[in-house]
């Protein structure tokens, strides 16, 4: 187990470093840089006073070097001006717009961002799996029918507009905002319970918008994997045995679903992590995504990176703990194939 | 003596009938002859749901070459009268006695305490619609200019079925037209998702080795990425100065470059499968060219398959250029998308005053589920085990 779960976090390291490569190729992409453009900016406004102190940025940062060296200082494994000084060092970067380290930038939402994904994860386990139970078992009942039309619509319904209307109908209805993580006056508080509190009422709308389109796909995959289960033969003779139908269930097909079912949630991670971008730009949430919009909309390019690396880090954790799970659950995956 | 009681040998003198051992019944005949598309589309047919849904796709696809006739007003036409004008309702019977679809005017007062239009239905002024009537004039195709619309308003009248936005432009004839980018934005990223998966998984399946390796590395990477943050930061370093042509197009191949790794797995099994068969085998044996083996013999045995599967990525596409177009990073006016129409909704505190500006929910929403009903039934259609 130890060894497959060092060789797991290993093969993660190549990866690291093909994503933020992409990522650093994807923020170069527009023409030029946050300060050439003011500096372009100011010449033609025939004012060449800041020009100067713009050019040291420039060098400062690095930005007047060759692409690859850009890459390397950023992530940290060239000198820069003030030598190894990178993501390696844990320097997550300049941001131009706020004139401030990334760090200080991104920092408090970096919490938000991880307990809401996580929230959202934990709402799609805990709800499908149930919901998946009930409706193989009491297959063509009036129970599974609603929740199977219930979910198709969830799993059509994108959740920046699920996020939009429900937006509008809390507002209509109830006058309230539901936007916002926690209530106004504990923004810029130290923590308390009181917040913790606040927090946690205020995440059940974005977990709910963010999750219903994977909490329809679980449901769907694992009531067709039990059902598969449930026709073998084995629990047929199990039930001839005369075994009781809670233990036969528990038993043996339950565990047999559950695999594809953990996996899977691994594959959903990349869209619900997309989704919490989006929904927390549309109800205004203190999470990366506004940040990421902003610095992309501004060209902020260190802020941006650094955001959209932490997304995929994030992600990949993601499928690792999955990953991991998976392979507490199936011997299979844990012994490397060898029974 | 035949102690081990075996039965003596036997020949039939009759002549052989080659038919005789089954006769086919004619149906089942055309079905052992029809071809695997045709079987296809009777399996098809038998989902009511999914056929239902191509109807209903294939009538908002009709809005993609003649929203010019459908839409009574362009998108981008301004009317200072009607800011933000709510829907007019349409009628048929004016103080009890028919007169055919009509709307009535709208009367507009100031209301200076919130400082906004308030509109009115003038009760008397009945305004009858036109129906093939010539109303302003448009260039059809980019060919020839025409004015004929399937609808129009009264003379010096107004028709905003769906209302209109903050600059008085008509959202349903918005709707109408931004149909024609939102609903070919999924085509063309799926064909392009469709070339590359099918060359990268073709490299992957058919040579194997390192080729494969590489590949699946590449995969993996991109599967284990959100997708819309990318898609954000990508359309984000499209150049502003662009045309709303070359913005529209650039957004089309950022879709469609995230979107191949899923098609390239299916065809790489496929292809694994599928390369082990005798014929295959036999083709390589004869001289034949890989390429030709891959196109002749082997694609022909998946690409319903991956027709079906492309498919069900449409809604996904369609559903991101609406999210980059609403988040201001897409199309901006004056191209028309329902994303850019949905970009006038952002602030929630006019889309409660003014609740028509959602109005481009609704033809997602269905758009989107009728997509996957449609590729549900078109991937089971192409199963051949079902």
């Amino acid at each position: 187990m130890l060894y497959y779960i060092l060789r797991r976090v290993l093969t993660m390291i190549p990866t690291l470093f093909v994503i933020s490569l992409l990522t650093f190729v994807i923020i170069e992409l527009p023409a030029g840089d946050y300060i050439s453009n003011q500096i372009a900016a100011l010449r033609a406004t025939g004012e060449s006073a800041s020009i100067a102190k713009l050019e040291f940025l420039r060098a400062e940062f690095a930005l007047d070097r060759p692409f690859l060296e850009r890459y390397l200082i950023w992530i940290g494994l060239w000198p820069g001006v003030h030598g190894f000084d990178g993501l390696l060092q844990g320097n997550w970067g300049w941001s131009f717009e706020y004139e401030k380290p990334v760090s200080e930038v991104v920092g408090p939402t970096l919490p938000l961002t991880i307990v809401l994904n996580t929230a959202t994860i934990l709402f799609v386990y805990v709800v499908s799996f149930p919901i998946g139970i009930y409706s193989a078992t009491r297959q063509y009942s009036w129970g599974d029918y609603g929740f199977t039309f219930i979910g198709y619509i969830g799993l059509a319904t994108p959740n920046f507009l699920l996020g939009l209307i429900m937006l509008y109908f809390a507002n209509l209805w109830f006058g309230l905002s539901v936007g916002g993580l926690m209530a106004p006056e504990y923004i810029g508080q130290p923590w308390s319970v009181g917040k913790a509190l606040s927090v946690l009422a205020h995440l059940i709308v974005p977990t709910v918008v963010i999750g219903t389109a994977g909490t329809a796909a679980m449901i769907r995959r694992l009531r067709a994997n039990l059902l598969d289960e449930l026709h073998k033969q084995y629990v047929t003779t199990a039930r001839a045995k005369g075994l009781r139908e809670s233990r036969l269930l528990v038993k043996y097909p339950l565990r047999m679903a559950l695999n594809p079912f953990i996996a899977d949630i691994g594959n959903l991670i990349p869209s619900l992590v997309s989704g919490s971008v989006i929904v927390s730009v549309v109800l205004n949430l203190p999470t990366v995504g506004p940040v990421l919009l902003n610095a992309l909309q501004s060209q902020d390019q260190f802020l941006a990176g650094f955001i959209l690396l932490f997304v995929a880090v994030l992600t990949l954790i993601g499928m690792l703990v999955s990953d991991l799970l998976l392979a507490v659950l199936d011997p299979r995956i844990r012994l490397g194939g060898k029974a | 003596m035949n102690m081990r009681n075996e039965p003596e040998h036997y020949v039939n003198p009759d002549a052989f009938n080659p038919s005789h051992a089954e006769t086919l019944t004619p149906e089942q005949e055309r079905y052992y002859q029809a071809s695997q598309w045709t079987i296809m589309w009777w399996k098809f047919r038998r989902h009511r749901v999914a056929v239902w849904s191509g109807v209903i796709l294939i009538l908002f696809y009709l809005c993609v070459p003649f929203a010019e006739v459908i839409a009574p007003y362009s998108p981008n036409q301004r009317s200072n009268d009607h800011l933000y004008a709510p829907p007019q309702t349409l009628r048929l019977f004016h103080e009890g006695s028919f007169v055919g679809p009509f709307v009535y005017g709208l009367k507009a007062d100031i209301d200076l305490e919130t400082v906004r239009w308030v509109y009115t239905e003038d009760r008397q002024d009945v305004q009858p619609l036109r129906f093939f009537c010539f109303g302003p004039q448009y260039r059809f195709w980019g060919l020839f200019d025409a004015s004929f619309h399937l609808v129009c308003p009264a003379k010096d009248g107004t028709l905003y079925l769906l209302g209109t936005d903050r600059l008085g432009r008509d959202v349903f004839s918005g709707l109408v037209y931004g149909a024609r980018l939102s609903l070919t934005v999924g085509l063309i990223g799926v064909t392009i998702s469709i070339v590359l998966g099918l060359f990268f998984g073709g490299l992957a399946g058919f040579f194997g080795g390192l080729i494969d390796s590489a590949i699946q590395r590449v995969i993996e990477i991109l599967r284990s990425l959100p997708e819309l943050p990318l898609w954000m930061a990508l359309s984000a370093a499209l150049p502003v100065t662009w045309s709303p042509v070359w913005i529209y197009l650039g957004i089309t191949v950022i879709l469609g470059l995230l979107d191949w790794p899923g098609l390239a797995r299916a065809v790489r099994s496929k292809l694994l499968a599928l390369r082990e068969e005798e014929y295959a085998k036999a083709a390589l044996l004869m001289g034949a060219k890989p390429s030709r083996v891959i196109r002749k013999h082997l694609l022909p045995g998946f690409t319903s398959h991956i027709i079906a599967s492309a498919s069900l990525s449409i809604p996904a596409m369609i559903l991101g250029e609406t999210a980059l177009s609403y988040l201001n990073l897409g199309l901006r006016r004056p191209a028309v998308s329902w994303g850019v129409l949905l970009n006038e909704a952002q602030d929630i505190s006019v889309v409660v005053i003014y609740p028509w500006l959602m109005a481009p929910v609704v033809p997602i929403i269905i758009v989107v589920l009728a997509f996957n009903f449609l590729g549900d039934g078109l991937r089971d259609a192409a199963d051949p085990y079902k």
